[in-house]
């Protein structure tokens, strides 16, 4: 049993009410997003409401109320990531945004022709096609790290694959469509002795997981805010200082700079020199709310739920007849992929949703260990903190329903 | 009939379906029945962008007149595209054109012609009708 009130958080996440085609809504999209509870929402009309301003330049009082809510930010997200210096913690649009940062500074500078780039088959397209796009810029060659057939890295592939040569290794904390959760620190240990820096896409990661980035060593670790009920458009890089500060900027722009005149422009500090223009003050204020709301919970008690909800979909899901729970991973978060025999996954996702229940159905952006898998797609049920054994009933029902009408 | 009668003849038939359930498992059955597509028309030239399943259509002419065939991987998306079919087939390039496909919005489907990335119907229309505008094209 949990410690924790769910009914009572329910009532945090006014979506939880809503009515989809008649019926109660069961959210189980929560690796694609999650939703917002009250104080979040508030955070924001909040922010707009009463004090919105432009940062940083502005002397009158809101310039300084906003401008102090949005540097509160980063000290949140500093402690939540354990971060050594607050200056580490950049803010972006999103996980992809920070990928794109590293790729095109770091990458950019750093790597040249014939340095070797480690990813895995479990990769998001977003920790691909950044990479790619290097490689073809740069002429540096990609590698990926296998899967097994449960949908754990082979860990002894990769150690094969490092070597000098290997420059740079963008690895995923937990595959949003699996849900395997890789062991990184190991990743990172080895990735450095050979001298390689490491970014670690916590995309998935964030909401489930403790993160510890002095622990775990990561040079850069990247996600985004609405994965852990924060408002969209949101993200946060954070990087080793001696490295972001040997990075070239990414964008130009205002708040950026040091200094500009026709003839050259000097650049600003960390964070700010990769900040340019005016940020997404609005949300990076709530996202403070959203990290208050998962800490006042306690983010042990939060994984320790989840992880009941995973286990009671995992028996309940495998009882149905024809259905495949595909990803069988050591350890995962609560994120359950399956295929019904003869069905395809969009017909799963359709008939669902005319019962209120959301899924993600396809190839949630992994073509690639879909491919390796043999699927065109899987249906997957992803849960949160609000979700609920009755929910994970209907769901079961719901898919009997599907079979009945489908087969 | 013309297209607008066929539209009306299946706005009618869904008339009598007064729950999802009866009106999915109708779309189903429609599925199941639509003639698969021959193999040889299984080519990536014919598949339709920007579906969440594989969504096959075939076109040609005879006789001044365009027809079609499709096929789909999920059953759903398949029995949409069967009336789609039933609708459109065996009219000139100039009916296909002109016409206003309302009986999707009036059967209560509208939310499968919408943009989103995981549907393709309106990604089916729009080939439909650039197969019109190609024949018609061709004749000119």
């Amino acid at each position: 049993m949990s410690v924790l009130d769910i009914n009572k958080i329910r009532q945090d996440f006014p979506i939880l009410d809503e009515k989809v085609n008649g019926r109660d809504l069961v959210y189980f999209d929560n690796a694609a997003t999650t939703q917002k509870p009250f104080v979040v929402l508030e955070a924001l009309a909040n922010y707009y409401g009463h004090y919105n301003a432009n940062i940083h330049r502005g002397i009158h009082f809101l310039a300084e109320k906003a401008t102090s809510a949005f540097e509160d930010s980063r000290s949140a997200i500093q402690k939540f990531l354990n971060a050594a210096h607050k200056e580490e913690i950049i803010f972006t649009y999103g996980t992809t945004d920070g990928i794109n940062l590293v790729a095109q500074t770091y990458g950019r500078k750093f790597l040249k022709e014939g340095d070797e780039i480690i990813i895995s088959t479990l990769e998001h397209h977003s920790n691909i096609v950044p990479w790619q796009m290097l490689c073809e810029e740069k002429g540096c060659v990609l590698r990926v790290i296998p899967i097994d057939d449960k949908g754990d890295l082979i860990l002894e592939a990769y150690e094969k694959m490092l070597s000098e040569k290997t420059k740079f290794v963008s690895v995923v904390h937990v595959s949003n469509a699996l849900g395997t959760i890789n062991d990184v620190k190991f990743i990172i240990d080895k990735a450095h002795e050979v001298g390689a820096k490491v970014l670690i896409d916590g995309a998935q990661a964030s909401s489930h997981i403790t993160i510890d980035v002095q622990t775990l060593d990561a040079d850069f670790y990247a996600f985004s805010a609405h994965k852990l009920f924060g408002p969209t458009g949101m993200g946060v890089l954070y990087g080793k200082s001696d490295i972001l500060n040997a990075m070239p900027p990414y964008r130009g722009g205002g708040e950026m700079i040091k200094e500009v005149t026709f003839e050259k422009t000097t650049y600003n500090e960390l964070p700010y020199k990769f900040e340019a223009g005016t940020p997404n003050i609005a949300d990076v204020v709530a996202v403070k709310f959203a990290i208050d709301y998962i800490n006042d919970l306690g983010k042990e008690n939060i994984a320790a739920y989840e992880d009941e909800l995973l286990k009671y979909a995992t028996e309940q899901l495998s009882e149905i007849g024809g259905l495949r729970i595909v990803g069988k991973a050591k350890e995962k978060v609560s994120v359950v992929s399956f295929v019904l025999n003869g069905i395809h996954p969009q017909d799963v996702g359709v008939i669902l949703d005319q019962q209120g229940i959301a899924i993600r159905t396809g190839h949630h952006c992994t073509q690639p260990l879909m491919n390796r898998l043999g699927l065109p797609g899987t249906s997957r049920a992803s849960f949160a903190v609000y979700n609920t054994t009755d929910e994970i009933d209907k769901l079961v029902a719901g898919i009997h329903k599907v079979k009945k009408m489908v087969l | 009939m013309t297209i607008n009668e066929i539209q009306d003849e299946i706005i009618e038939e869904f008339e009598l379906f007064d729950d999802w359930e009866g009106k999915y498992e109708y779309i189903i059955d429609l599925g199941k029945k639509l003639p698969k597509l021959s193999d040889e028309f299984k080519i990536e030239d014919n598949i339709i962008k920007g579906c969440q399943s594989i969504v096959w259509l075939h076109a040609y002419k005879q006789d001044g007149k365009l027809y079609f065939e499709a096929d789909s991987e999920a059953i759903i998306v398949k029995g949409l595209v069967s009336m789609l079919v039933k609708v459109m087939t065996n009219h000139t390039p100039e009916e296909i054109l002109k016409s206003d496909l309302y009986f999707i919005d009036k059967v209560g489907l509208a939310s499968h012609l919408a943009q989103t990335r995981s549907n393709g119907l309106a990604s089916m229309v729009k080939q439909m009708r650039s197969y019109a505008v190609a024949y018609q094209a061709k004749e000119n």
